[in-house]
Order: structure tokens, then sequence, then C-alpha cells
């Protein structure tokens, strides 16, 4: 609540006073100040969540942390915001965080009125339904009448209306403000289904007492690809999070781990490796960054297999299998472009 | 300038110091430099609005006000679809917001004015009660209370399944929210509402013809019920020869929640009985402080005179309370208007919730919602001081 507030009124000041104007040099600012400000959601199981100690740990704080390393060397260089959905995007326009990682769905409107430039998507993802299973109903099309608890500001709301529109059906919407607001009520039976992505839906199912006793309708009713996003019209600022989520996608196919990245810079043979790792070529300068950058940016968290395995992979709670994410040659839709 | 002769000598010409130095013309001077540095700030905060605007490649335009809103809302009080426009939602929400308002500032007063009188009150555990009420309400913040109100609502009713049909089918209180009937106009229920209004239109008559026979005569008439018959009876007695056109319509369980009847969701219960309680405590204070502005000599006075405790009260005692108690009164009313944006802590969709919350996030347009909301409060809070400023001077002491 504070967050949003403090935001929104961030937000508009910045337009008011321009204390924070986007300057075109990102990475200059980011340099001088000295870390990446990485906004994040205010908490997903698997995706962004805090540790014990207090850090930002998950699938999408990972993503920050390789930029930083890309950055700086240093996975640690990076402070993290939480926002809502509602926050997330005044955020990022007024300039309060450098890069938004938080399961965000990239859409036309986002890209083109609002202003904003997404790298490829980190998951494709698709919004789903999750009921008890007490309730007997097995498919989103018997739904009619249920009450429906939403997290307002987000593109579920958009395809909810559309999806009972286009089924004749009518529902009782209860706009909530997070995740964990979300299933407070859902567990409280104040809504008979919460809907979010399915990836949403299966990271908060892990966390319930009695993971079980709920199922996810089998209807995706929409396409949700997530991708981490920055602001228009910096264009070599959203060259490095595009090719530093490029770099990790590489390193899976080539078999670059955190483990072993340092020893294939030295010793592999292969030139895109080479290329990558910067033992050949120097592609990290053209990107403004040393040329070590995607050698530190794997070896901050793994390449994009390890961070899934590590956060929400099958043996993790959250449990989600690869998928639409598993790289292309194993039947998915990670391909990254070559880096030549 | 033209200088009368005689003083020729006196009157020094005009130097530029003199704006400073001649106490005739510092005021104005100060004044003109203050108001241009003023308009300066402001353009600079305009021109800066615009520049980043212009940086940022957008553009200022109310036109998203016209395209497909796309959302749904849970509560409308008027016909609205996901088809419908954002300015429609936008309205939506100002219908929200205004009775969220309307029925919040009435329970605080009700609840202000019981409070605040029993807080006088000379039996001990009543006063003491309602000092703990009083300083409990007021000293915790508004959204923590209307927080609570909702997760207690959540938490400890039944959901629909399980809900107890109360009052042969009258009340069922769930979790999501209360049901209880709704009326169903039928034929002639027309006629039944004219002579209602005219029925109110012929107590209020009465009640002045009545003053002007106490006036007169020095009579007094038991009004109050006199007043309540005339206004229910004639309105009862067409109710059964029309042969019951006003049905009420019973909520019913189907599928997963109750159909039909009237839903007054927990959303808005929490939120209108969390403002109502919190702002309630601040008017007990202000009614508690009229009251004990009035000197204890004129309730004396009153009672050698041969009034009654309540006649005091009504007669003596209120009346110049009143005059007290409204101007701060106000300023609750605006509170209470002003802190019911805070419903979208708990998915109330007033104004704040859609136009300023879902509308804003879907279409980007940060500065023309947000300033299309504040002018919208502005306007309300307005339209409300004018109002009470009104009814104010009514109450005022007329000095002649």
């Amino acid at each position: 609540m504070k967050t949003k507030i403090l935001s929104l009124a961030l937000g508009t000041a910045a337009l008011a006073f321009g204390a924070t104007a986007a300057s075109a040099a990102t990475l200059d600012d980011v340099k001088n100040k000295g870390f990446i400000q990485c906004g994040v959601s205010t908490g997903v199981p698997g995706f962004a969540f805090t540790d014990d100690s207090g850090d930002w740990q998950g699938f999408d704080p990972a993503f920050c942390r390789a930029m930083a390393a890309a950055v700086f060397g240093d996975p640690k260089a990076v402070k993290f915001t939480p926002t809502t959905g509602k926050t997330r995007f005044t955020a990022l326009a007024s300039g309060e965080v450098d890069v938004l990682a938080r399961n965000t769905t990239r859409t036309f409107s986002r890209d083109a009125d609002l202003k904003f430039t997404f790298a490829a998507p980190n998951y494709y993802d698709g919004q789903g339904f999750m009921v008890r299973k007490s309730i007997g109903v097995d498919s989103a099309t018997a739904l009619d009448g249920a009450t429906i608890c939403i997290q307002t500001g987000t593109t579920t709301e958009l395809n909810l209306a559309d999806f009972f529109r286009a089924n004749n059906m009518k529902y009782e919407p209860v706009p909530i403000e997070t995740n964990a607001e979300a299933q407070e009520k859902y567990l409280a039976n104040a809504c008979d289904v919460y809907t979010t992505d399915a990836s949403g839906l299966a990271a908060t199912r892990a966390a319930f007492e009695a993971p079980a006793e709920h199922i996810i309708l089998p209807e995706i009713i929409s396409k949700e690809p997530l991708a981490p996003l920055v602001r228009h019209g910096d264009e070599q600022w959203a060259d490095i999070m595009s090719w530093t989520l490029y770099a990790l996608i590489t390193a899976e196919e080539k078999g670059i781990t955190a483990a072993n990245a340092d020893e294939m810079a030295a010793s592999s043979s292969d030139p895109e490796t080479k290329r990558l790792l910067g033992s050949e070529d120097e592609l990290g300068v053209k990107l403004g960054l040393d040329k070590a950058w995607a050698l530190n940016a794997i070896k901050a968290g793994g390449n994009y297999g390890e961070i899934f395995a590590k956060y929400i992979g099958k043996d993790t709670p959250v449990a989600l299998e690869r998928g639409l994410n598993a790289l292309y040659k194993e039947g998915g839709l990670m391909y990254s472009p070559p880096f030549n | 300038m033209t200088v009368a002769s005689g003083f020729a000598d006196e009157v020094q010409p005009f130097r530029l110091g003199m704006l400073i130095n001649d106490k005739r013309y510092r005021s104005y001077t100060l004044q003109i430099i203050t108001i241009f540095l003023f308009m300066l700030a402001f353009a600079w905060l305009v021109n800066n609005v615009v520049e980043n605007f212009a940086r940022a490649g957008r553009d200022f335009s109310f036109s998203y006000l016209f395209q497909p809103a796309a959302y749904d809302i849970n509560q409308t009080l008027i016909e609205y679809t996901s088809r419908s426009t954002h300015l429609r939602a936008a309205v939506v929400g100002i219908l929200n917001t205004l009775l969220i308002a309307f029925l919040g500032c009435i329970l605080a007063t009700v609840l202000g004015v019981v409070i605040g009188v029993l807080r006088l009150s000379k039996n001990w555990l009543v006063s003491r009660l309602m000092t703990v009420y009083i300083e409990g309400f007021r000293n915790v913040p508004v959204l923590l209370w209307i927080l609570l109100a909702s997760t207690a609502l959540a938490a400890s009713l039944p959901s629909p399944r399980q809900a107890p049909v109360l009052l042969g089918g009258a009340f069922v209180p769930t979790n999501r929210g209360f049901y209880v009937p709704s009326p169903v106009w039928g034929d002639g229920s027309v006629f039944l509402g004219i002579v209602f209004v005219a029925s109110i239109i012929g107590a209020l008559v009465f009640g002045r013809w009545a003053h002007a026979r106490q006036a007169a005569t020095g009579e007094i008439l038991p009004t109050f019920w006199i007043k309540l018959a005339i206004i229910i009876l004639p309105a009862l007695l067409l109710y059964f020869i029309l042969g019951r056109p006003v049905t009420l319509e019973y909520p019913e369980l189907k599928g997963f929640n109750f159909q039909g009847g009237l839903f007054v969701r927990n959303s808005f219960m929490a939120l209108w009985l969390a403002l109502s309680l919190y702002t309630a405590a601040f008017i007990a204070e202000n009614v508690r402080s009229g009251i004990q502005a009035i000197s204890n000599g004129q309730t004396e006075a009153a009672y050698s005179l041969g009034l009654q405790p309540s006649r005091t009260m009504n007669l003596v005692i209120l009346p110049q309370a009143l005059r007290i108690i409204i101007p701060p009164l106000i300023s609750q009313y605006l509170n209470l208007t002003k802190n019911s944006s805070l419903a979208i802590a708990v998915g109330y969709m007033d104004i704040t919730g859609t136009l300023g919350g879902i509308t804003l996030n879907q279409t980007g347009k940060e500065m023309e919602c947000l300033l299309l909301v504040m002018a919208f409060y502005l306007i309300v809070s307005l339209l409300i001081s004018l109002v009470m400023n009104i009814y104010n001077n009514a109450m005022a002491l007329k000095e002649r």
C-alpha cells in the first residue's frame, strides 16, 4: 500500500519536477550509482521471494543479478524494489527502477502505448484458474456465477472479462492488490476461484498447507509471454538486458554452467562459445561493457536452465515442467539469436 | 500626476527606491513580486510536465476515456459491462464513492451524536466505555480499521454453501457479503410512492400548523406520533387496497453463490463500518465540546422555568451547541469522503479504484487520470462545504 502510493506519487512528481528525468544513458547512471535498481514483485514463491536473511531470491531476481554481473562483474551490485501489478509501470517510467523483472506480460499496448522495450520472453505462460477439488468443477466453462479473486492492474483482468463474455457467463470479480492477499482470500473461501498466470498458480499452490486439495483447471485462456523490460529510448540499455538473457539461454544450449564457465572460456574450441565468454573477440565492449560480461553473468547464477531448475523446476515445491520453456532443440520456445 | 501647488515642496518626485522605502508602495511592490514568483514557479512546473511528456514521447489527451474499459466491476449502481467506456467506469466509481460517503456521513453522525452525549452521561460505566471507544478509534489509523473489518468479516463468517439462512431467508451472512431481500416493484407501486411523498409533505405542513398553534395558544401536541401516523398510515392502507404491489425477492443458493436479492459486499461493509466508526469518534468529541461549551447557567435557567431535562436539551442546549458543532462537523464529512479513497485496500471499486486504479494502469495515463481524480475530490469536497455552510448559516445566531 505504502509503496504503491509512494511510487505513484513519485511517478507523478517526477513528471512534474523532472527530478529523475529518464536520461538517455541508463548505463552511465547505473555505473555512477554503482548498482542496478531492479523492480520485482512483492512476492511469488519461486519467482521472487525473500530468503531467511532478507535477500531477494528467485527466478526474476536471478536475472537482475546476472545483469548486475554483466555490468559490474558483481552479482551483488543490485538493489530490489518490490512493486505491485499496479505500481510497476509507474516505477519504471519514472526512473525509480532501471529494469523490471517481474513476471510481466509483453503486450502491444505496453510496448507501443506505455513506451517500454521488452526483452525476449524468459517464461512463456498463460492464464489459468485454480479451484478447490471439493467444489467438483473440472472445467473453466463450468464457472458461471463464481466469485473470482484477481490481481488488479494486470492483463489477467482483461482476459477474464473477455473469457466470460465469450462464453456468456457471469462472475463476481474480487479485485486484490498482491499475491499474498489473494492467497488469504482464496484460502478463507472468500472467493471460489483464483486466477493468474498458470506458473503463479502453481507457485502459490506450492505454498499451501494442503496443495493436493486444489486443482488448476485445464483451460489456459491467454498467452502470457513474461519478459523483463526497460524504458523506451535507450537502445544500449535495452540491448544489455536482451543480450544478457540471450547469453544465459545460449549458455544452456552450449552446456556452459556456473561451475564450468571459467574452464570453458579457457579451453573451449567452439567459436561461438569463445566469442560469448570473451576469450575471442570483444562482444561486451560493443555493449559498453567488459569483455567478460557474459562469463560473469553466467557465473552469477548459472545458465537459463540452471536458474529455472533452482527456483521453479520440477525438483522445487513450485514444480513447473519446462514445457514451452525448454530449449528449441528440446521442443520448447527458448531460442537465442547467434552471438556473431 | 498633478500636485496641488501649495504642497509642492513637501511631495518628493517619484524615485525607483520609493518602491521599497516608501510605506505607500512597499506592500504593493512585495505583493507583485510574490505573485510574480508564484506564477514563475507554476509556469516552471507546467513547463516541466510538457517537456518530460515530450521527452517520453507521450501526448496529453483524454481521448482514452471514450475507449472500451475492457474490465469488469463488481459493484455497479448503473448499467456497466466490460464493453463500456473508461468514462462510464469512472462514473461507476464516482457513484460508488458518493454512496460510501453519503451512507458513511449518516452513520457517523448518528453514532457520533449518541456517543458524544453518552460520554457526558452521569453513569460512570457508560461514560468510561465511550471514552475508551473514542480514544481507541481515533488514535489508530483508519486504514488499519478498514483492513481489520475486512479480515474479520472474511474470516469469521461462513462461505455461501455453509451460510445460515436467517429470518426466513431475509438475511444471509457470508464471508463474501450479506444477502438481503430486494423489493420488486409491481403494478401500482407508483401510486404508493406518490402517496408516500404526499404524506411526508402533509406531515411537514402539520408540523408548521402545530408550531403556530402552540405559539398562539400555548398548547403542546404530541407532534412526533401524529407525524409518524400521517407518514405511514395512508401508504400502508393503500398497500393493502392495491393488493400488495410491492413484493420481496429472497436470495437463493444457486451454484457458487446466492442469486437474487440485494448483495451487500464485504468490501462495502468493511469500508462503511470502519469509516463510520472512525469518524464517529471525532464527531462525538465535537458534540461533547459543543454541549460543554454551553454554560451550565443556561441549564439552570431552563430548569428554574420548569422545563424538563429532555426539553431543556432540545430547546435550549442543542440549538446553541449546534452552532459550535457544525463547523468542525463539516471537516469530518470532508475527511470521511476523502478517506473513502482507501477503498482500494479492500477492493471496493470507488473512483480511485476504477479511474485512478485499473484505468490508469491499463492506459498508462497517470497524469490525466490523477488530475481527473483530484478534480473530482476537490469538487465533491467544495460541494459538501457549500451545503454545510448554508446549513451553518441557517443555524447561526441571528444578530439583529
